[in-house]
């Protein structure tokens, strides 16, 4: 076996990561036991901010928002993200040119997409007028209604980030082997049989690793919210982040939106350790060794 | 000397043009720094009492002003108005106030004054055959007679609180008086629960539950013109709105703006305590100077020498503001807006009292809550008691 590098190949990046990582996230948690609006010097005071959390009546209702955005994300995204990117792996022209055009969201920024749809889903003047009776909804109330809102952000969510995951699904369908395709059509396989025996074990690490990006990037969902609803009607579509964002910049309670941070930080990072080790990703074992 | 200003088309160049005009006299020479809406109160926030904070710094006076003064961070202007009498003599009394924080003025106005008031569509209302009402039993006469004609009688845009805010602020006004809300303002707490407000609320809520809004306001959007264009189009008679609406119609719809544009104030209530002159909203946003200024006698002669004076006041009017500023009447006649702009001076000159809006006059953790509480209550979602409860908590 070849000698590893040395820690001197890691030196960039880990300075990289200790200044934009590690120590953000300290400060934050020191900020955490602090009170401070932004004016003059943080004052220390224990874990005040720690025991407010007890007491904050938004705070139950943000984790469970958080959490249905987050599965409702992972639910509608992962497979439509397979099967378009399944689809869009072969080599038909009209399937290029159509996924070219599918993966036009990624150019976007995320507050560009959420203005536009802001004014599509103005209930009078944008499509949401128009088409809202197809969807029982005849005065195109979505964003404004309870029960809509957060379905709706779930799906302007998912606009965006299904060509990305799209994209992943397609190059990694393209690495298949053609020759496992070949020989299961020489065993009688029809297609459906080929998606389900070759094409997903084959995706499985692919599948993995998208679900962590979309998992921790949907509990970290901040600008289309705050741009769609502002966590409205009421704080129906109030997420953690925001809700962070809010004690942070509106409210000026650095210290109580620094607890919210750490948070965040914890349960994105322990949602991606489950997800990896539960899965067996971490040993990195081939699926296509022999071949 | 830094001077900080909020991002804005109209009143830059004016704020522009008096920072040349005192840097080609003063020794001390004044630079303008500006920043959108959104970023500046975080980056004032941030800046005050480092070394990069600015000088002479543009608030929204009130709570948000308050904040700065209770961090000893702002220079009380009474000495050096003391000594120049006819400042403060320029300024309209009701519009000073909201800068004065424990009986000393910490700020001066420096943009036009805009109080909240009705706007129509005159169409809409010939249609109908209705005329401004004058008391609420009339508007609410009004909401009935548009339902039936399939019109929304009010354009919401409720997918943001502080729309919904401007009703609970005249409601209470009519019902109880300003001394209502100036008790909130002062202390919090047990003030919230006085039977005027719980009352002010019930109306906003019976309101809604009325129709008179129409079944999806809460996801109509102000930012995106959603609602104005209710108006414009039509399929709305009538939207309470800041005075800067004036503009906005006339940039977005000048069509309908030139024509079909009235405007009224807020009716009066049968029984209530308050003034139907009473106004709410933006009396003026204001300069300050920071405490901790090294620039300090600078700062203090460049604010009382620029914002009184007429060079000033004429830009402004220039940009389309109503100064708030005594006589400003003949100064606004013949120019652009005259009609609308003269109306809304003689409104604010004479008003009783112009009270500052709520999210603007208290600390901005409890405005958040009252912002998020009213449209919970706008969808029925709680109930006027439930709401004053949980104010009356917050601290």
């Amino acid at each position: 076996m070849r000698e590893r590098p040395g820690f001197v190949w890691a030196a960039p990046a880990a300075v990289f990561f200790a200044a934009f990582g590690i120590v953000p996230i300290a400060i934050v948690v020191y900020l955490s036991f602090t009170t401070w609006n932004g004016l003059g010097t943080p004052q220390w005071i224990g874990a005040d901010n720690w025991s407010a959390l007890l007491k904050d009546h938004d705070f139950p209702p943000s984790v469970r928002t958080t959490f249905f955005l987050t599965v409702g994300s992972w639910l509608v995204q992962t497979p439509l993200a397979l099967l378009i990117g399944v689809w869009s792996a072969g080599n038909q022209r009209f399937r290029a040119v159509l996924s070219t055009i599918f993966f036009l969201p990624l150019l976007l920024s995320t507050a560009a997409i959420a203005l536009v749809f802001v004014s599509l889903l103005d209930p009078n003047f944008g499509l949401a007028a128009l088409w809202g009776k197809y969807l029982g909804t005849p005065d195109g109330n979505f964003l404004g209604d309870p029960t809509r809102a957060l379905p709706t952000v779930v799906f302007v969510v998912a606009w965006q980030f299904v060509p990305f995951h799209t994209l992943l699904y397609q190059a990694a369908t393209r690495q298949i082997p053609a020759m496992l395709y070949e020989a299961s059509e020489l065993d009688g396989a029809g297609r459906v049989r080929q998606f389900f025996s070759i094409t997903l074990p084959q995706l499985r690490n692919t599948i993995i690793a998208s679900s962590v990006m979309m998992l921790v990037g949907s509990v970290t969902v901040f600008e289309s919210v705050l741009l769609l609803t502002n966590g409205g009607p009421g704080n129906d579509t109030k997420v953690l982040p925001l809700h962070m964002y809010q004690e942070g910049f509106i409210a000026f309670d650095m210290g109580y939106a620094s607890v919210l941070a750490v948070l965040l930080v914890i349960v994105g990072t322990v949602l991606s350790v489950i997800v990896v080790r539960s899965t067996g990703y971490h040993r990195m074992t081939s699926d296509r060794e022999g071949l | 000397m830094q001077v900080w200003s909020l991002q804005d088309a109209g009143l830059n160049p004016v704020v522009k043009a008096s920072v040349d005009r005192y840097n080609k006299k003063g020794d001390t020479k004044a630079t303008l720094a500006t920043y959108i809406n959104d970023a500046y109160k975080q980056k004032v926030q941030v800046a005050m009492g480092s070394p990069n904070a600015p000088d002479v710094f543009y608030n929204w006076g009130g709570g948000n002003l308050a904040q700065f003064v209770q961090a000893g961070q702002v220079e009380p202007l009474d000495d050096a108005l003391a000594k120049k009498p006819e400042v403060r003599d320029t300024f309209l009394p009701s519009v000073l106030d909201t800068a004065k924080i424990n009986g000393k003025q910490y700020g001066l106005p420096m943009t036009g004054t805009q109080p909240v008031i009705f706007f129509y569509n005159k169409a809409v209302f010939a249609a109908a055959g209705a005329q401004p009402p004058k008391t609420y039993d009339e508007f609410l006469g009004l909401v009935d007679t548009f339902k039936s004609k399939k019109v929304t009688p009010i354009a919401l845009p409720g997918s943001q609180g502080w729309t919904e805010l401007m009703y609970a602020e005249y409601f209470l006004d009519r019902i109880g008086g300003p001394e209502k809300w100036e008790a909130i303002a002062k202390s919090g707490g047990a003030a919230w629960k006085d039977p005027a407000v719980v009352k002010a609320l019930q109306m906003c809520q019976d309101l809604a539950k009325k129709g008179a809004f129409g079944t999806n306001f809460a996801s109509i959007n102000y930012d995106n013109a959603g609602a104005g264009k209710l108006l414009a189009t039509g399929k709305s008679a009538m939207f309470l709105m800041g005075t800067w609406e004036y503009p906005t119609q006339l940039t977005n719809n000048p069509a309908f703006a030139k024509k079909d544009l009235g405007w009224f104030q807020f009716p009066s209530i049968a029984g209530g305590k308050g003034e139907p002159g009473n106004l709410v909203g933006n009396p003026s946003n204001y300069f300050s100077v920071n405490a901790a200024s090294k620039n300090k006698d600078a700062a203090i002669d460049y604010l009382t020498s620029t914002v009184a004076s007429d060079a000033y006041i004429d830009d402004l009017i220039k940009s389309g503001a109503v100064p708030a500023t005594k006589g400003a009447e003949t100064k606004l006649a013949g120019k652009p807006n005259a009609e609308f702009n003269t109306d809304v001076f003689k409104m604010v000159s004479t008003a009783p009292s112009f009270a500052q809006s709520w999210d603007q006059a208290i600390a901005p953790d409890i405005a958040k809550r009252l912002l998020d509480n009213l449209q919970k209550l706008f969808l029925q979602k709680i109930t006027p008691q439930a709401f004053v409860d949980d104010m009356a908590q917050a601290k």
